[in-house]
């Protein structure tokens, strides 16, 4: 059942240049890990080495930052559309 | 300039660090501004969206000016609002656009990107176009860079009617 992901700018170059994929899970991660298994390019974009969301990174479940979810863990659903936006900081 | 600050991780860049340049509409340019002082005595934040070219590079056009929180709240550092930049992400969409940059307040600084700025520009791409406004001097000064590779190049900024 996938689910639409949306990626910035920065990483379509990574997943041959579309602006949005179709990806299976049934939590964020499982989309991620069936993402990165296209497009192998993307693993080290998503998720850091300890496994959690990379800080380069903030995902949306539809309206909703994951943060405040479950993180990973967050369940997605049919028609859900996640949101890969780039974190922007400095000072 | 050297065909060599083109490359970085591996990766050869056709379109020259320093372009585009970067144009902006009076309005464009007063929202920034504005949304800069309004920001005082804190750092203000703010994105950019416009076209992007079949490379994925910015054409230099600004369809909107997007202000933003600065989640940071913070004389020093900026954090856009995650909120506001999904914000600016899905209006980018709806225009057909992209969000290709984003700007940033130094109050008591120069617009020049400081290391926290290329620091935290890894997480951006090299596509990203950092703009910074001064608030240093009397008069605002709004300059534009590219920062690739931990490399910072500026580019041209034309605000039209300024
Ligand atoms: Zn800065």
């Amino acid at each position: 059942m996938p689910v639409e992901v949306k990626l910035p700018t920065l990483l379509r170059v990574h997943a041959g240049g579309a602006a949005s994929v179709d990806a299976n899970g049934a939590t964020i991660g499982e989309v991620f890990a069936d993402l990165t298994a296209k497009f192998p390019a993307l693993a080290t974009n998503l998720v850091d080495e300890n496994g959690s969301l990379h800080k380069f990174v903030n995902v949306y479940r539809n309206d909703d930052d994951i943060r405040y979810l479950e993180a990973l863990d967050t369940k997605v659903a049919d028609d859900d559309v996640i949101s890969i936006l780039p974190a922007a900081a400095g000072g | 300039m050297a065909s060599d600050s083109r490359r970085h991780s591996g990766l050869t860049f056709e379109v020259p660090f320093v372009e585009p340049t970067i144009r902006l509409n009076l309005a464009q340019y007063r929202a920034m501004v504005a949304h800069c002082f309004d920001g005082l005595p804190h750092e203000a934040c703010g994105v950019l969206i416009g076209p992007i070219k079949d490379d994925f590079e910015s054409t230099g056009d600004i369809t909107e000016v997007q202000t933003c929180r600065n989640a940071d709240e913070s004389a020093r550092t900026y954090t856009v609002d995650n909120d506001d930049m999904k914000r600016a992400m899905d209006r980018a969409l709806e225009l057909g656009v992209e969000v290709v940059g984003g700007w940033h307040s130094h109050t008591h600084t120069d617009a020049y990107p400081s290391a926290t700025d290329v620091e935290k520009a890894m997480a951006l791409g090299p596509y990203w176009l950092h703009m910074i406004v001064s608030l240093k001097q009397a008069e605002p000064v709004l300059r534009g860079y590219r920062i690739r590779g931990g490399r910072t190049e500026e580019v041209d900024v034309d605000v039209a009617g300024l």
